[in-house]
């Protein structure tokens, strides 16, 4: 397990360098001059020369990236402009919000998912299985924000029953939290959980069919138990890859929500970047959410080679 | 007794395009999904046709009208017709989808046939390829749109950036495989030159599967715009997006909520449309990815 830890690590490597080429030379693809269009059109010269400078837009393409990656090792990411303070410890801030809505998302993302997509493979072609994999197929095609919206006016707006916005940290109070991430998490979940319920119901129809299956039938074990300590535990290994798709794309569609319900978690903070033209947010911060996600998906693979045996042979 | 020609028992030849296409239309949700998504995009191409009011005017005097018999859709908070932002918003999701399309076709069987065909360029190719899929996709979107400028030309080049590694990915797994094909290698043998095999061998049969994920992909490229644009680095308004409709009418949501329901469902019933028409073509064309079995 450990060699597939480091294995996943070095292949990472490269990955993560190209990531951070990219997030480097984002900056430099702005058509003209980058600090005319961060300064905007009322600045002076004098403060175009001042930002060339605090930017290092004054040094040559080379020596730029140079001081990039030895910021990089020393983990400087270099200073949000509009927030004033560096990136790292801004992204840092805002990182648990993100991350405490997309585990609260992949939880009702689990549940729901799970449980529909192996109701619909149990009960296949009957009316359940074709309400579940309705209920999958509306889920994967309401776009989030819209479904957030509907949301804030019916449970917000008319019943009352959860704030529209606003964000209570779980430190202070962890019921707060969960009423302020309820509808957040919701809207965020249910592209997964409708993406999971499909991809469970066609893995567990899969592993149904095998001869395995049918030996533990034949030779008379209840069929409660052929299902969960037969099929089930077969059936989930290849979805525990999908988990780290899955919370790549929470954290993605979180950027959204965020925007929507005003949490102020790492979408949030670099949708104000792009919009304020803070650009060594946007770049730090991409390369940071980005380095967390590929951390993520290493995880996830070594957790994969603990639970499924061949893997780790290969 | 009559004679019996060869020709008798010879097999029914039915051209493969037209067995294909046969067994689409006798499937309920790849013909369901034609359905929805057809609606919608013959609206978006009557679109000069069925809308009279400019989708921009606007008339104080008429803002916030309810959906009623004068104003199908109601009005918005300038009095704008609803009924013209939303037939125009469904023209130009059509266009950047189809042009997100376009481009993933042309770029995503390049990269990923050089790829998967020239093994030299595959860690090169693949490497980048990983990298840019590394990037949450919107966040990716989002910082490539703001750093060229938010414009539908620049909405439908982000797309591209997003989803063409994801293309490129799926025909290079397909063309790797067949590479190894005896009728491949025969080909080589033979004397053809790459262009003549990936050309007539290799991406003929690579075909499937990516027109599969091209159907699901036009339904991403819908859906991301309009997330684009509801965050405010999409179009600039008052282009009539429906992500713009929808972010102007959140402040009125609580008493013109017709203002973010409409275009809400009509991008909801496209990207069904979508998804249930990539269902049907996948079950058809590529049976071993099927979900509904």
């Amino acid at each position: 397990m450990i060699r597939v830890a480091i294995g996943r690590l070095l292949s990472a490597l490269p990955v993560l360098l190209i990531v951070s080429l990219i997030s480097f030379g984002l900056m430099r693809l702005i058509p003209g001059d980058p600090a005319a269009a961060i300064a905007g059109i009322s600045a002076t010269p004098a403060q175009l020369a001042q930002l060339r400078v605090d930017l290092g837009l004054d040094q040559p393409l080379l020596v730029q990236l140079l001081r990039y990656y030895e910021g990089l090792v020393q983990g400087d990411l270099g200073r949000s402009l509009l927030l004033g303070k560096g990136v790292f410890a801004a992204t840092m801030e805002r990182l648990p919000v993100t991350i405490g809505l997309s585990l609260y998302a992949l939880v009702i993302t689990l549940l729901i998912g799970l449980a529909a997509g192996i109701i619909a493979a149990l009960r296949q072609n009957s009316i359940v299985d074709q309400a579940a994999m309705m209920f999958a197929m509306i889920g994967i095609s309401v776009p989030s924000f819209f479904l957030g919206l509907v949301m804030i006016i019916v449970f917000g707006v008319h019943l009352g029953w959860l704030p529209t916005g606003g964000y209570i940290p779980f430190s202070q109070d962890p019921l707060g939290w969960l009423s302020s991430s309820t509808m957040p998490a919701i809207s965020l979940a249910l592209l997964q959980a409708g993406l999971l319920a499909r991809i469970t119901r066609s893995s567990m129809l899969e592993v149904l069919r095998q001869d395995y299956i049918r030996t533990a039938r034949a030779k008379g074990l209840p069929m409660r138990q052929v299902i969960l300590k037969h099929a089930l535990a077969n059936a989930l290994i290849p979805i525990v890859t999908v988990v780290g798709i899955i919370v790549t794309l929470l954290v993605s569609g979180a950027v959204v929500t965020e925007a929507l319900f005003s949490l102020p978690g790492m979408g949030q903070l670099l949708t104000q970047a792009v919009l304020n033209r803070d650009y060594p947010m946007v770049q730090g911060g991409l390369l940071l959410v980005t380095t967390f996600l590929v951390m993520v998906n290493i995880l996830v693979d070594v957790l994969y080679a603990a639970l499924d045996p061949r893997v780790r042979y290969e | 007794m009559s004679e019996l020609a060869a020709e008798d028992f010879a097999p029914q030849r039915v051209h493969p395009a037209r067995a294909t296409l046969k067994r689409l239309f006798h499937h309920r949700l790849f013909v369901t999904g034609l359905a929805l998504f057809g609606v919608i995009a013959i609206i978006a191409a009557l679109a000069p046709w069925i809308t009279d009011v400019d989708p921009n005017r606007l008339s104080m005097r008429n803002k916030f009208l309810s959906p009623n018999g004068d104003w199908v859709f109601g009005t918005d908070n300038f009095g704008r017709s609803l009924w013209s932002r939303t037939v125009w918003g469904a023209q130009l999701s059509m266009i950047i989808g189809a042009s997100v399309v376009a481009l993933n076709a042309v770029f995503g069987t390049l990269i990923g046939a050089a790829a998967g065909y020239f093994r030299r360029l595959d860690n090169m190719l693949m490497r980048v390829n990983d990298a840019l899929m590394a990037f949450p996709a919107i966040l990716l979107a989002i910082a490539v749109t703001s750093v060229l400028g938010p414009s539908t030309l620049n909405v439908i080049l982000a797309l591209g950036i997003v989803y063409i590694p994801r293309t490129a990915r799926i025909v290079r797994s397909s063309v790797i495989v067949l590479r190894e094909m005896e009728y491949v290698q025969a080909a080589v043998a033979a004397g053809a030159g790459h262009w003549r095999i990936l050309r007539h061998h290799i991406l003929p049969n690579a075909m499937a599967p990516m027109i599969v994920q091209l159907s699901f992909l036009f339904a991403y490229a819908v859906l991301s715009e309009a997330t684009l644009s509801f965050l405010g680095v999409g179009a600039v308004p008052p282009t009539p997006t429906w992500g713009n409709i929808m972010a102007e009418g959140r402040d009125y949501m609580r008493d013109a909520p017709w203002i973010i329901t409409i275009p809400g469902i009509a991008l909801m019933i496209t990207v069904m449309g979508l998804n249930l028409l990539g269902d049907g073509l996948r079950d058809v064309l590529d049976p071993r990815l099927r979900i509904q079995q």
